[in-house]
Formats: structure tokens, sequence, C-alpha cells
């Protein structure tokens, strides 16, 4: 049992392993879904409020004429921050799809990540701080130990199952 | 008549604040026969109400054209069922059904008010306040009987195309069912702590009503992507706009109540945190409605913009200082009896969960509201899309499913990390060889972009939560079938009979999973667009498109036209679809109706999105969607478990004794067995 159980761990450390590597080498990136990517970084301007390649509107021109100089400029051989920056400075911030990681805009995206590591911290804190705490019932399990606990509701399914 | 619903409507705000006042002095003097006029008032207060309700839908149906609302959201040829809906396709339509809800929901409240008289009242007395509210916003803000000045005109506006839909007639009541639903629960919470409600009481009453207003709002949330699915011709079913996030912040925050409460009922722990929980539920569905109506966030689903935004800041700033004196003054009645034991228990689980669900709920009110406050720190707004919010909420989606995968193997109080590792093995192996497979088979590269890696993240993690789902299932139905000399599927029945709560909460949960499998297949969206005339291909993953013909009809309502396309896969003909384009005559606007073929694993998805205006060829969009079919099957499940968890648990019947048995066992101990079998699987 304990081999099978060493086995099973190993593998699946070393399928996590594979799985991280294999991400960090990230393959190329064909033109098909550099357009895809790109397409999704910017937002309609027809006034659907809707991300460029999403844009619902029956026969809107602005969408067209859009994903026209996008293609245009990857044709040129632009990178990506190049023709983001030329929508921006055509259309203004708000055609990005989301806020940029500079400026005031870096406390979009920090601001989720705070509050979920503390609201962990928090978390962990406050049951460290009940745990230290004496057991106000008398019925609580005061010093026994989980496993011994374990055994008990064990035998207590045991000798009271159907 | 529009005179008479005018009427109907101030005597409504009579009513409502009657039945605030009376029963306020009723409690403060403690005279049972004031509150029991306070309370007949508020049952009034619906007969007012439905009467002008009533009158606005006979508006419609006879086309008085005087009432402007009617003049602005409906036309003679407009369809009987969306001239009905027309009650809540507009903004001072929508509040007058908000408030026939709310009174529907207080009639309900004061008939059942032997339940506990004294609490009912305090609590009618809350929602007869909260009444007084949208009351008045109808009667002086957004008045749904305002007449049109000057010459009446012949036909009205007509109804925004894009509500023209059998899925909208339905999406907004389930949606306000919700919205509405969470006050009876805020009521019930405000109602114990200002009377210091002893026991748990209040809180059963109130995980009740909360299941019931979640169970709507779930289905509304759903009917209202299934809607944009259909409808918007996007291809996708949520956009992450401010209006769908306004929906999603009290369903979060209310989700987390129906998990903490548990603690609360079986523990005495997290009174404090609940009754907060119950507060910011009830608060986020009246911010959610003021971020709709009062054009601070621009959304392609908000309202018109007008003058009711003040009004909701009031009211909020008053439901929060409420709340805040009460909690001040009787916080002392909160305190926990027991203290958490252990990391590794099913109380911190829960507090985990609520943890990762209110920070869930933070990162989307953050997200929706940092254009506003952008604006307001650098002077330029910025756009917060779904990159953002995937980017933030995926992760913590994925940590959420960890947990409910780990959930049912903790045991309350302590549970040894030997019998958790004992427990997860099985489920934890199962969902590393089910993703090993998938990339193995080459179904999903998780190298090639981090959506893909996320996408087999969400495919693995449930499975892991369905392994452990139904581990829990068959262990508790072995007990029962061995006890009860039948199958194990007879016997999980049983069990899920004997704890419908318990079981229906697992069933909602293999319903978030079949829904987390159909999110995942968004990575491997694709889509393609082309001009198509008679006889032209075109192809998208194994299917290929051929343009047979296009054709036109014309109704009193609308004009459209179709594409004939024959659908191929594998050389084979398999189906033919109709995408069709409408042109809406009375509004003057155009709209889509997408042709889909939905199968377990894709949807073929089209879109007639006009013509090509430099040659007219019609253009023709086809998407391939991979299973969307399982977000709405998860729906039905997450249905049909709350449905589930809401019934009546069955008392175990007692075996009968057989002549070797000597004796019938005593009540208790087969009282016990019953315990047993339901606390099967770990509790």
């Amino acid at each position: 049992m304990k081999i099978a159980r060493k086995i099973f761990h190993r593998w699946a450390m070393g399928l996590l392993l594979v799985s991280a590597l294999l991400l960090m080498g990230a393959s190329g990136d064909p033109q098909g879904q550099r357009f895809d990517r790109l397409g999704h970084n910017l937002m309609c301007q027809c006034g659907c409020g809707q991300v460029l390649l999403e844009c619902n509107h029956v026969g809107c021109s602005t969408s067209e004429q859009m994903r026209k100089e996008m293609k245009l400029a990857m044709a040129r051989g632009d990178s990506d921050d190049v023709i983001l920056a030329g929508f921006v400075g055509k259309y203004g911030p708000t055609v990005l799809s989301a806020p940029t990681t500079t400026g005031f805009n870096r406390v979009a995206w920090i601001m989720p990540v705070v509050i979920f590591l503390a609201a962990l911290g928090a978390v962990v804190l406050v049951v460290r701080a009940w745990k230290k705490r004496k057991p106000k019932d008398p019925g609580s399990s005061g010093g026994t130990p989980p496993e011994e606990l374990d055994e008990f509701r064990r035998r207590a399914r045991e000798e009271t199952a159907l | 008549m529009p005179q008479i619903g005018s009427f109907t409507l101030l005597l409504g705000l009579a009513l409502s604040v009657y039945a605030f006042a009376a029963g306020l002095f009723a409690i403060v003097r403690n005279d049972d026969r004031l509150s029991e006029t306070a309370r007949r008032a508020g049952i009034a207060v619906f007969l007012a109400v439905t009467a002008a309700s009533g009158i606005l839908v006979y508006a419609a149906f006879h086309n008085d054209f005087s009432v402007a609302y009617i003049l602005h959201h409906s036309n003679r040829a407009l369809p009987g069922a969306y001239k009905f809906a027309a009650l809540w396709s507009g903004q001072e339509g929508s509040l007058l059904f908000w408030c026939w809800l709310l009174a529907a929901y207080g009639l309900v409240l004061r008939l059942r008010h032997k339940v506990d008289t004294r609490l009912v009242g305090h609590a009618s007395m809350i929602m007869s306040a909260v009444q007084v509210f949208f009351l008045v916003l109808v009667n002086f803000a957004a008045h749904p009987f305002a007449l049109v000045t000057g010459a009446i005109p012949a036909d009205g506006n007509g109804l925004n195309p894009l509500l023209q839909y059998p899925e909208m007639v339905i999406h907004p009541p389930m949606l306000y069912l919700g919205y509405v639903g969470m006050t009876v629960p805020f009521c019930f919470a405000l109602a114990a702590l200002i009377m210091k409600y002893p026991g748990e009481k209040w809180i059963h009453i109130t995980r009740r009503w909360t299941m019931v207003g979640w169970l709507f709002l779930t289905c509304g949330i759903f009917l209202g992507s299934y809607w944009a699915y259909r409808v918007l011709g996007w291809g996708g079913w949520w956009g992450w706009d401010p209006v769908e996030n306004a929906s999603l912040l009290p369903w979060l925050t209310g989700t987390a109540f129906l998990h903490s409460v548990m603690m609360q009922e079986k523990r005495g722990m997290m009174k404090v945190w609940n009754m907060w929980l119950i507060f910011s539920t009830f608060l986020l569905a009246i911010f959610g409605t003021f971020l709709t109506r009062s054009g601070v966030v621009s959304s392609v689903h908000a309202f018109a913009e007008s003058n009711i935004g003040p009004y909701f800041v009031y009211f909020l700033a008053l439901t929060f200082a409420t709340c805040m004196y009460f909690y001040v003054r009787n916080r002392s009645h909160l305190e926990s009896e027991h203290k958490l034991e252990s990391l590794i228990s099913r109380e911190s689980s829960f507090l985990f969960n609520n943890v990762l669900l209110l920070v869930a709920a933070f990162a989307v009110l953050w997200g929706t509201l940092f254009p506003v406050l952008s604006e307001w720190v650098t002077g330029h707004k910025v756009t917060v899309g779904p990159p953002f919010f995937n980017k933030v909420n995926i992760p913590i989606a994925l940590f959420l499913l960890l947990l409910t995968a780990l959930g049912p193997l903790l045991a309350w109080r302590k549970t040894s990390t030997e019998s958790l590792r004992k427990n997860f093995a099985i489920p934890a192996a199962i969902a590393l060889a089910v993703g090993a497979v998938l990339v193995a088979m080459g179904y999903i590269k998780p190298w090639v972009d981090m959506s893909y890696f996320y996408s087999l993240m969400t495919i693995m993690l449930s499975v892991l939560v369905a392994a452990t789902i139904g581990s829990e299932f068959i262990r508790g139905g072995l007990v029962i079938a061995r006890h009860n000399d039948s199958n194990v599927f007879f016997g999980m029945y049983q069990l899920t009979r004997r704890n419908t709560r318990r079981y229906g909460g697992y069933v909602v949960h293999l319903g978030v999973i079949v829904t987390m499998i159909g999110f995942a297949g968004v990575a491997f969206y694709q889509n393609t667009e082309q001009e198509l005339g008679f006889g032209d291909k075109m192809a998208i993953g194994p299917y290929t498109l051929v343009c047979r013909s296009y054709t036109q009809d014309d109704k009193p309502n609308f004009s459209s036209e179709w594409a004939i396309l024959d659908i191929y896969k594998g050389g084979k003909q398999i189906t033919t679809m109709y995408p069709e384009q409408r042109f809406y005559k009375a509004s003057g606007q155009p709209a889509t109706i997408v042709a889909n073929r939905s199968t377990v694993m894709e949807d073929l998805y089209l879109v007639y999105t006009g013509k090509n205006p430099e040659n007219g060829r019609p253009i023709i969009k086809a998407h391939l969607n991979p299973l969307v079919w399982w977000i709405w099957a998860g729906a039905h499940l997450i249905l049909v478990g709350t449905i589930i968890a809401l019934m009546p648990n069955m008392q175990a019947k007692r075996k009968k004794p057989s002549a070797g048995d000597g004796q019938a066992r005593a009540p208790a101990e087969a009282k016990a067995e019953n315990q047993a079998a339901v606390e099967a699987g770990g509790d």
C-alpha cells in the first residue's frame, strides 16, 4: 500500500512538473491566433460596448474598419504593442478591453490580488487565534487527537449502520 | 384608466406607510391589535399594486398610447406575449413590477405569520419600509402612468427588437424574483438582530427564503446568458457587462451565505459573518439595480439614464446605517458558541469557500466600478472588459472547485490528514488520469496557451469534484441498500430523500461542475465569416456549409430575410439551417435570429450578419463552440438540486421485525439508524 502511494505521489508530481515545463516553453503563435488575441484586446467603437471580434451589430461598419486596420498593421509587421498603441492613439484609451499595467491602471490589477492575499491571511490568523483559545463547551474534543476522533467516528458509524 | 392606475399607486404608498408606521408602533408598544392592522395593510398593498400592474398591462393590450410608457415600449402589431412583457421592459414599468413582486413576497410572508408572529411582525415592518421606498420611486420619480403631452400618436415606438424573444419574457421576471427575493431574508435577519431573537429558528426560515431567492437569481442569470447566446449573435454567453456583473454580485454573496449558514446551524459559529452576508446580499441587489438604472456605468443592457440614481444612493446609505446601528447595539447577541478547532475541518473549508466567493464578488465589483474610479482620479476613462475579469476570476473559480472537491471529505471539527489522504487518493487519481488522457490524446495542449491550461485544470478539478460526490452517494447508498436489501441506486434515492438538503446540495455541486466543463470549452471556440452567394461553400471545423438559397418574408411587426444553408459533415448532409435577419418596422431597427445546432460536443452557430454594402452579397458568420450544451445542462441540474434541497426530509421507515428478530427495535434506535444513514459519509 505504501509503495503504491509512493508511486502515485511520484507520478502526480511528475505530471505536474511536465505540465509546468510545457507551459513555460509555450510554442509559436500563428497569425490567426494572433489576430484573435489582438482582437480580444480591443473594444469595438460603434457603441455596442463589446470586444472588437464580438460586435454583434448587423452590418457594423466600425468593427469592419477596425479589423481591416488591425490586419493591415499585422501585414506591415508591427509588433502587438505598436498595433495597440496605434489604436489607443486613434480611438483613445477606452479602445483597450482591459486596463494597462502602467500608472494608475496598475491599481486595477493589484487590488484583487491584495484583497485575496489579505483575506486568506486574515482567515489563517483568525483560525490560529481561535485554536489557541480554550474551548468553551464541555463537550468539545479537548486534547483528543484527530486520528482518535476519526477512529471513534468510524466505530460509531459501524455500530449504528443500518 | 391611467388615472385609476395613478390612484392605486398612491393608495399602495399610503398603505405601505401605514403598514410601516403601525408595525413600528406596535413593536414599541407591544400592541398586538395594531400589529394585526399593519399586517392587513401590508396585504392590502399587494392588492393595490396588483391593480396598478394590471392597469398598465391592460393599457398595453388596448394600445393606450396616451400613456407615455406604453407609447415608448409597445406598438399595435406587437404580439400579445411581448405586450405583456412590456410591463418590465422599461424603467418605470420594471420598477412597478419590482413593487408588485415585493408586495407578493410580502403577502406570502404575512399570510404565514403564525410561524412566529413577533418575528414576522418585525420582518413585515422592515419589508414595508423597503416597499415605501419603491412606491415613492414609482409615484414621484419614474411614474409608469405619466401621460403624453400634446397629440396622441396613432402607433407606439415598439419594443426593443432585442427584447422580442421568448427568453426575454421569462428572464427578467426570474431575475427580479431573485433580486426581490433577497429582501425577505434581509428582513428576517435584521428583525432577528433588532429583537435579539433567541435560538436559530430565524436562520432556518431565512435559509429557506434565501434558497428560493438564490434559485430564482440563478435561473435569471442562466436565462440571461441563454438569451445573450441565442439572440445577441456574438457567439458568447457572458460578456462581463456591468449589468450582468450586477446580477452576479448578490448571487456570489448569497452562495457564500448558503454555505456559511450551516456553520451557524450546526456549530453556532459565524453569526456576525452570516448576518453581514445577508445584509450585503440585499445591499448588492439594490446596488446592482442602482448601477443598471442610474447611468453611473455604461452598459448595453442598461435602462435609459434617469434621475432616480440619488434615490438609490440615499436608500442604500440609510439601509447600511440602520444595519450598522443595530449591529453595534446588539452585537453581543451574535457571539459564537464554539470556536474553530482545526484548519483541516468542514468549518474551515466553509470559511475559505466564503473568502473566495467574497474575493470574487470584490473583483467583479472592483472591475465594474474601476472605470468610474479611474475617471475620477486621472480624468481618463478606461475600459474594464472580459480579459480583466477572466484573468482575475478564473484562478479564484479553480480554487473554489478544489474546495468543492475537498469539502465533502472533511468532517466537522477535525479531520486527520491520514483520513483526508485516504478519501482523497482515488478521486485525485481519477482526475489526474482524465487529465493525462486528454493531453495524451491531443484534445488539450496546455502548453499552447494559458486558456488551454485553464480548460484542462477546470476539467480535471470538475472530475475530482464528481468523483468525491459520487463516492459520497455510493457510500451512503450502499449502507441503505444493505439495510433494505435493495440495490445501490434505490439506496442513493432513499439517502437523498432522507437528507434532501445535503444531497440536494451535492446535486447542485454536480450542476456547477457540469457548467464549468461547459465554460472550459471557451478556449476552443472558433469562428469564420464569409460572403456566401448561391452554391458557395464555407468550412468550419468538421462542417461544410453550402448556400442553397435566400428567402424573404413580411409580417405585421417585422420583415425578414433568411439564408437557407445545407450543412455537411464527413461528406453527408446532416441538416439544413436558417439564420435570419429581421427588420422591425415600428422601431426601424434590425436584429438577427441565430440558427444553432446544439449537440453534446459542440454548437454550430450561424448568424446572417447582413450584406456587403459594396456588392450586396450576403455575409454569414459561423461559430463552432464546443461544450456549450453542458452549460445549460448544468443549469438544469442546479435547478433540480435546489428543488431537492428545498424539499422536506423523508423519515426513514422502521424495518419490520422478522420472526427471528425477537422484538421490534426501540424508536430511539431506529432514529439513530436513520441519522447514521443520513450522516454516512463523514459528518
